[in-house]
């Protein structure tokens, strides 16, 4: 059974369509992308999904029905999305940033310290900035900060919207290396970039935006090798 | 010299007051970028629903130790109530409207609950009773009395819990998160409706324990007696930048203090020709100053943006 089943989901932005009926799946452990233009309606999706948007169709994670459900409860649905801008708390310190991802967890404050320390022993910096407050870091040391946090969550999908948008390309790497890493940890990622090529070679498949609607789906392989996609995304 | 030491103290003790009700505006206008217009009519609420409990009391076998703190918490479940109801029924709807909308429902809410209250007990000045012998100590040629020194260690109390569980707790990292930004909020899984409606409770309990303090402090309760006091908070949370706690704090003790030492000196300054009944205007001057020379507030750190 596949961890994320999305059928003919629709989204409106007052009387205009962003969404035409979009499905697509995940499997548990699986790396996803999600390729496509500016304004194809990538972020649309990932918001739809994380319930801050209102959405038509069907929507599944774990064999469970999200659509009616609030964003906040699909947290701890095991869904978290770290959205396109990062979102961190820039007037909370990074440890703070850090704690509130764990907000719903249920877990002993025990066990949350160690896995502080193990996203810490992940992103050395953001241990020595643990204090400092968000906004104060650079932008790539925010883009950890927003993973770290969404790990904080601990969740079976994390979404990551654009998430080397801004950066430095040393920064990028890093990036990548980041989502590879919590990938084999058994998280399935959903992954929205513009940076195509170098999405489509973590990932394991990626599904193709267009205007709302998603036209191809395939091997992450197949996809880098397609000679339309290399025209239309990758620029070769 | 006394006049001085004796006005420091009456507006340190004022101050107090206006500092735990400008911290129930900017504690609202942080978390939703409105100005709550009816939190000084809560205030007014915590007073009345304060007196009825002592009045209730009074003839009974309870003595003034369990009479008091009986009639506080009864104010302050009151308040919190109604502050609750206020976003539920009149806020939460306009979420999402016209910034002009929901400041106009705030001036609406004011009203109605005034008129309540004029409906419920009446025009007339109603004596809040003492309670407790109210003792006057010389303080290097000033008085300060028993009231008074309370109405200061509650209020530093009060604050200090406050600032306690926005900086320490796990709720005050959920408000200080849906204040910044609530989609984000979302994210982390915070019910940002819920942090919404404790925020206005906790700005509404502190309106209540205000309110009992100004009311022992002067003796009287009236229907009327919401109106000003919240305009001046309101003024002290713009002094102090709105929307920052400390600032509300320092706003509330210095607008205090200004309006005391103010009225304590005009008359000498005019030679007599303006005296102590300008003391109101004081308030007023600072709010069209800070709005003219520093709109952002004292320890605001942006231009204020919000209706």
């Amino acid at each position: 059974m596949n961890l994320l089943e999305v059928q003919d989901l629709k989204v409106s932005y007052g009387g205009i369509r962003a969404l035409k009926g979009i499905s697509l799946n995940i499997a548990a452990g699986e790396l996803v992308a999600l390729i496509g233009s500016n304004g194809a309606g990538k972020s649309t999706t990932l918001k739809a999904l994380a319930g801050l948007l209102p959405c038509q169709g069907k929507l599944h994670l774990q064999g469970k029905s999200l659509l009616h459900r609030a964003g906040h409860l699909r947290v701890a649905d095991g869904m978290a999305l770290v959205p396109e801008g990062r979102g961190v708390f820039a007037r909370l310190s990074v440890q703070e940033n850090l704690q509130i991802g764990a907000y719903t967890r249920k877990e002993t404050a025990a066990i949350l310290e160690q896995e502080l320390q193990q996203i810490y022993a992940l992103f050395p910096r953001l241990k020595e900035r643990r204090n400092q407050l968000a906004g104060t870091l650079s932008g790539g040391e925010q883009q950890m900060l927003a993973m770290g946090r969404a790990m904080m969550c601990k969740p079976r999908l994390l979404m990551l919207d654009e998430p080397s948008m801004g950066l430095a390309p040393l920064m990028v790497e890093k990036v990548f290396e980041t989502i590879q890493n919590i990938s084999t940890q058994g998280v399935s990622i959903l992954l929205v970039e513009q940076n195509a090529r170098q999405a489509l070679q973590i990932a394991s498949r990626g599904y193709v935006l267009e205007s709302g609607s998603i036209t191809l789906s395939d091997d992450a392989a197949s996809l880098l090798d397609s000679a339309a996609i290399q025209k239309a995304y990758l620029g070769s | 010299m006394e006049i001085f030491l004796q006005q420091l103290i009456n507006g340190l003790v004022q101050g107090s007051v206006y500092a735990l009700v400008a911290l129930g505006y900017t504690m609202v206008y942080g978390i939703l970028g409105l100005i709550n217009f009816a939190h000084g009519e809560v205030v007014m609420v915590g007073a009345m629903v304060a007196l009825m409990s002592i009045n209730a009391m009074l003839g009974s076998a309870f003595p003034p130790a369990i009479i008091l703190p009986v009639a506080l918490f009864a104010a302050i479940f009151a308040c919190m109530l109604l502050g609750y109801s206020i976003e539920r029924i009149a806020y939460r709807p306009l979420r999402h409207a016209p910034r002009l909308a929901p400041l106009i429902t705030a001036i609406g809410v004011s009203i109605v609950l005034q008129t309540l209250a004029m409906i419920i007990w009446g025009r007339e000045y109603h004596a809040f009773p003492q309670l407790f012998p109210n003792q006057s100590h010389n303080f290097g040629g000033a008085v300060i009395n028993d009231v008074q020194l309370a109405i200061i260690i509650i209020a530093l109390l009060v604050m200090s819990m406050l600032m306690l569980l926005v900086h320490r707790t796990r709720l005050g990292r959920a408000m200080r998160a849906v204040a910044e930004n609530q989609s984000a909020a979302i994210l982390m899984g915070i019910n940002i409706n819920q942090v919404i409606s404790i925020t206005f409770m906790l700005g509404s309990a502190l309106a209540a324990i205000a309110g009992i303090m100004v009311s022992a402090n002067y003796g009287v309760v009236h229907y009327y007696m919401g109106f000003m006091l919240g305009l001046k908070a309101f003024t002290a949370a713009v002094l102090g930048g709105i929307g920052n706690l400390r600032g509300a704090m320092l706003g509330g003790v210095l607008l205090g203090l200004i309006e005391s030492l103010g009225a304590g000196y005009i008359g000498t300054l005019t030679g007599g020709f303006m005296g102590s009944n300008y003391q109101d205007a004081f308030a007023f001057l600072v709010l069209i100053g800070v709005l003219i020379f520093r709109p952002s507030g004292l320890l605001g750190e942006r231009v204020a943006d919000r209706a």
